[in-house]
């Protein structure tokens, strides 16, 4: 379980990453904190000719604050966002979040951008940016755009981003003080990946009311009635939807998959009507 | 002086080495010319190869089977009648029978670079039927994993005392299907091999991660046709053995292979992707059980039928028979009935070859008994622990023998129960489960009591026909000049603390502390003959040669003393490491320097064995002595999520005389958690066409800190009666009863909801499964009362 041979390239900003995965041909992958990308290495499932190192590139660390956005760099890792080494603007939610990943050790290294590009159905940050209707910086050869969260990830383990391609940023809504979430995940044990993830978020100043299943082996669904139930009339409310919703929405899974799902999210919702 | 013999809690000797990162493991060693090998694994379960294409270039790095000059292959014996062999090529001959058996072994100068030549080589495998369960291979016209046999079994075999009557007569019959996962052994450190051609000595040298040093030394042997003189199996540090090192392993064979042809140092260090895809060997049973017993619960007999997944090859020595074995042997537990029936089918399947795990087979027939007692209990509206006391084997009853021939040689198995159900405070619990939980989880409470049969010997092995059958053991105990002490067991230390106890029980016959003896274990060139570290026998076997041994050095060290100070040897006592005749006194040193440096001081006619002895042991009687234990654990079951926690776990146990307290509890903790990982979170799944699907620590779960509670622990001392100082083996009871204890009481909590579970690892999954099941059954029975 070694990894085969390839060159290393440490970049030293956003333009020399994308100069070096350009001249890769395809054959070039980004790495952040290699949580994810150097175990794939090792198994040889991931057989890049040139690893291109992100974590010296200055821009990928930058933290920007407008009147109702934050935004903040790629390489960001889960213990830096744990320890609220930059401003939070959602009320507690990434840092609680963050505590939640794995255990200390990987949140040293793993990084909130190489999560969300990684892709993992059940990793933490894409379910909680799609509650929190995040959008993503991506920089590619011919510039930079911003992607939504629902439509980045297209299934397990992939996204929009192409080959030569960077994610940058993520652009935070800030939420008002208001603004309450929760957020339950269950699994078998400490530091393990979730088994079902259930994420709640209502800022009605902000406009944002929203319930995500998660860890359901594709993309994490935003409950749209369970949504609007909440925004409408309230935690219980919601709650008297979403076994149905669950039940539809999951039909493609057997009936313990989907009491496990419905448990995380009908708890996220009983936390959110309890604070 | 502190007392450092046997009975003190003193802090192991090896410690300090490992917590200081300084043990010496195969993967630390450097060489100069060492060169890395790895193998080729196969990709499917059964399939012929038509081909292997090595990348041009590669002559002299890249080895198959042709290339193996002079190698024989693994063919374990065994005498027990029906048992079928099976030839184990190190390297796949022809096809191959599970993946993961090695297919190509490739030469670099680091395992990157022979990963890389693994990489180029191209096979060309023709799939064959696959066999992924005991019932797929038992299947009439199932394809054959061994074309050479009738059918796919290594063997046929049980006991039977007839059931017939009790079956026809008994008032409460209670059946069941229990199934145990398949599961990986997970030492910290995996298997590891080095080997070289030692000029000087002459020998090929072995450096390998073994329990079994002296047998694998036979075992090479016989592979490499050359002279055991010839070799030499020196195991460094072994991070963990639990079994998965106590047989001869094809790697193992085709390192020293290398080394002996080539006469350059080789090594291969096993990664935790091979551990857990090859090396998910052991556990997985399939019981169909019927009990029968009176109102009360009382068991009048058992029927019982078990297959073992038992894989592909047949391990050298101990044979794919030994669990089988094992099974019938310990089905009916500490119990007292007498109607016993168990058929096993021990099933060569498409998955790695079966290996005994600390337990052996004990693990899943305490799982199978002790979830039948409570099965029992509620059929007769008893409490389990009342069923329980009915029929274990009581202290009166000792010594006894069951109805298996288990000779139980001592203890208070009913005492053990009754402290645990003491400790864990049944009737709070019982209390307790009486109001509703706030966080809406339910409680549960289980029990579990078995006996661990440690030490077995000669003719327990010899009736499992087994080739290499332990005798006696043997240990050496030395005096050096200075007045030290060297104990010397062909035994290995493997993490369980023998470098420390060993060296107790020599300070408990000499008085000398334990720092200034020095023990010296499993070389095969410098220590005496053991079959090695394995069956709870190491402190019982070389604990009592070690004794034995310094007890002839003691009566030595007396008579020179008594010339030395003009007394007779029986004036003379041995205290607080010196060496006493009424109130005058002389040290060790001075004995030692008499006999090495100034022979002119000895008596005439002295024994000239001097002060070194090496002594053979075995216990009087040598079916085992039986530790035994009951562990009692409550848990709290949530039924929305079918996830457990563990709220408080108590052990009652009893190995006889401690040689330390603290050695004991630390087994007994170690075993448990692993106990735990078999109960809760442990498991290697296969598909229908042999692929494992945990082939990585995301897929299959250890238990670590934050998922085990804290263990409360109680002891009984009960003396073993055939052994020396009375003790008892320790090595495996922890992981024997916590899949039995934590299942029953994930029952009783689910007992309300009628949900039962009969399979482990208990996942949230199962549970949830076990949950909607039952709610189906009962809204069903409930529309056709309606
Ligand atoms: C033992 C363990 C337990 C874990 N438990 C959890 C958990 O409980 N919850 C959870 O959410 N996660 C968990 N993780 C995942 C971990 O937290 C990391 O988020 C994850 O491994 C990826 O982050 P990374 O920065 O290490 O990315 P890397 O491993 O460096 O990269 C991952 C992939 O993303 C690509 N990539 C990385 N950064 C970028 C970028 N900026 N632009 C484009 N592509 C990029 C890489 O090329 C690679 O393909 C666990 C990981 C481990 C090893």
């Amino acid at each position: 379980m070694k990894a085969p041979v390839f060159d290393y390239h440490r970049a030293r900003s956003v333009q020399d990453a994308l100069a070096a995965l350009a001249d890769g041909n395809g054959d070039a992958k980004p790495m952040a904190g290699g949580c994810s990308l150097g175990p794939m290495l090792n198994l040889r499932l991931a057989r890049p000719t040139r690893v291109v190192d992100l974590r010296h590139a200055p821009e990928l660390r930058r933290v920007e604050e407008t009147s109702d956005r934050l935004i903040i760099g790629a390489l960001w890792t889960h213990a830096e966002i744990e320890d609220g080494a930059m401003p939070c603007a959602t009320n507690g939610f990434l840092p609680s979040v963050a505590h939640g990943i794995a255990y200390r050790a990987v949140r040293n290294r793993g990084t909130i951008g190489g999560s969300v590009a990684h892709a993992d159905p059940a990793a933490d940050w894409i379910s909680t940016l799609l509650t929190l209707d995040a959008r993503l910086l991506i920089h590619a050869p011919d510039g930079e755009r911003q992607a939504s969260i629902d439509t980045f990830m297209l299934g397990g383990y992939s996204t929009e981003l192409g080959d030569d391609e960077l994610l940058t940023g993520i652009v935070l809504p800030k939420l008002s003080s208001r603004g309450r979430w929760a957020y339950h995940k269950i699994c078998r044990k400490t530091g393990e990946f979730a088994k079902a993830i259930g994420a709640v978020l209502h800022d009605p100043e902000r406009g944002l009311t929203r319930v995500v299943c998660g860890a359901i082996e594709r993309t994490p669904i935003l409950l749209e009635e369970t949504s609007a139930a909440l925004g409408r009339a309230g935690p219980q409310a919601a709650a008297a939807v979403l076994r149905d919703e669950i039940d539809r929405r999951l039909s493609d899974h057997d009936a313990v998959f989907r009491q496990m799902h419905h448990t995380a999210v009908d708890r996220a919702l009983a936390e959110l009507g309890s604070k | 002086m502190s007392h450092t013999g046997i009975g003190a809690r003193v802090r192991r000797k090896e410690d300090a080495r490992h917590l200081m990162g300084r043990g010496r493991f195969v993967g630390d060693i450097k060489m100069p010319g060492l060169r890395d090998v790895a193998f080729l694994r196969s990709t499917h379960a059964h399939a012929r190869i038509r081909s292997v294409t090595k990348p041009a270039g590669a002559e002299g790095a890249l080895y198959t089977v042709d290339d193996l000059a002079g190698l024989s292959p693994i063919v374990t014996r065994s005498t027990i009648p029906g048992y079928k062999e099976s030839t184990h090529w190190p390297l796949a001959s022809g096809k191959v029978r599970f993946v993961g058996e090695p297919v190509a072994m490739a030469v670099a100068a680091n395992r990157a670079e022979a990963e890389d030549l693994c990489d180029a080589v191209l096979v060309d495998f023709d799939p064959l039927p696959v066999i992924a369960s005991s019932e797929a291979g038992r299947a009439p016209d199932a394809p054959r994993i061994h074309e050479e046999w009738s059918d796919n079994l290594f063997l046929e075999s049980g006991f039977d005392s007839e059931v017939e009557e009790v079956a026809r007569t008994a008032p409460v019959k209670v059946t069941r299907e229990y199934r145990t996962a398949r599961q990986c052994m997970h030492p910290m450190e995996g298997k590891g091999v080095l080997a070289y051609w030692d000029y000087q000595a002459s020998q090929l040298v072995v450096v390998t991660s073994t329990q079994v040093p002296h047998m694998i030394r036979t075992g090479l042997a016989e592979c490499l046709g050359l002279d055991q003189a010839r070799i030499r199996v020196m195991p460094p540090d072994v991070g963990g053995g639990f079994g998965y090192k106590c047989v001869l392993q094809p790697e193992e064979v085709l390192i020293a292979w290398l080394a002996l042809t080539r006469k350059t140092p080789f090594r291969w260090v096993e990664d935790r992707r091979e551990h857990l895809t090859a090396g998910a060997n052991t556990r997985q049973h399939q019981y169909r059980i019927t009990a029968y017993a009176d109102e009360r619960g009382r068991l009048l007999g058992l029927d019982a039928e078990v297959m073992v997944d038992t894989g592909a090859y047949s391990v050298w020595p101990f044979t794919a028979c030994l669990e089988p074995s094992q099974i019938a042997g310990n089905l009916p537990g500490p119990y007292d009935f007498q109607a016993y029936r168990c058929k096993t089918y021990t099933v060569a399947t498409n998955k790695p070859a079966f290996t005994p795990y600390r337990g052996v087979a004990r693990p899943g027939v305490c799982f199978a008994m002790e979830l039948t007692i409570d099965a029992i209990a509620r059929a007769v509206g008893r409490e389990p622990v009342d069923v329980r006391a009915e029929n274990l084997v009581t202290a009166d009853q000792m010594p006894f023998t069951n109805v298996t021939k288990k000779h139980f040689d001592s203890g208070d198995y009913p005492a053990s129960l009754r402290r645990a159900r003491e400790m864990i405070k049944m009737d709070e619990v019982r209390e307790r489960q009486g109001a509703a939980e706030p966080d809406g989880r339910r409680i549960g409470l289980g029990f579990a009591t078995y006996t661990e049969q440690s030490a077995h010997g000669t003719s327990v092995f010899s009736s499992w026909g087994l080739s290499v059958i332990p005798g006696f053991d043997q240990a050496s105990v030395k005096i050096t000049p200075d007045g030290g002490v060297e104990v010397r067991a062909g035994i290995h230390t493997i993490g369980q603390g023998l470098e420390t106890t060993l060296a107790q029980i020599a300070s408990e016959i000499l008085t000398i502390p334990i720092d200034r003896i020095t023990v010296t274990l499993g070389d095969t060139a410098t220590t005496p003959y053991s079959t090695g570290a394995y069956a709870s026998r190491g402190i019982v076997m070389s604990g009592g040669a070690t004794s034995k041994a310094a007890q002839v050095v003691a009566g030595q060290v007396r008579r020179i003393a008594a010339h030395l100070m003009k007394c007779t040897p029986e004036e003379v006592e041995l205290k607080d490491g010196r060496i006493f005749a009424g109130n005058r006194s002389i040290t060790f040193a001075d004995v030692g320097f008499a006999w090495y440096m100034r022979p002119d001081l000895l008596p005439a006619g002295v024994d000239s064995r001097g002060l070194e002895a090496t002594e053979a042991y075995k216990p009087d009687v040598d079916s085992g002595v039986f530790s035994y234990a009951t562990h009692a654990a409550v848990v709290a079951v949530d039924p929305k999520t079918g996830m457990v926690e563990i709220l408080d776990y108590v052990i009652v146990e009893d190995c006889g005389r401690r040689v330390n307290p603290m050695i004991v509890e630390g087994q007994a903790y170690g075993g448990t958690a692993q106990g735990i990982g078999t109960a809760l979170f442990e498991e290697s799944p296969y598909d229908d066409l042999g692929q494992p699907l945990a082939s990585t620590l995301l897929d299959y779960l250890l238990p670590g800190p934050t998922e085990l509670p804290s263990i409360r622990m109680d002891h009984f001392e009960t003396l073993s009666p055939y052994s020396a100082h009375g003790i008892k083996g320790v090595g495996e009871g922890g992981a024997i009863a916590p899949p039995a204890a934590i299942v029953n009481a994930i029952n009783d909590a689910l007992a309300p909801l009628g949900a039962e579970l009969t399979q482990i690892p208990a996942t949230p999954e199962r549970i949830l499964a076990a949950i909607l099941a039952a709610k189906g059954q009962m809204e069903k029975s409930r529309e056709t009362a309606a």
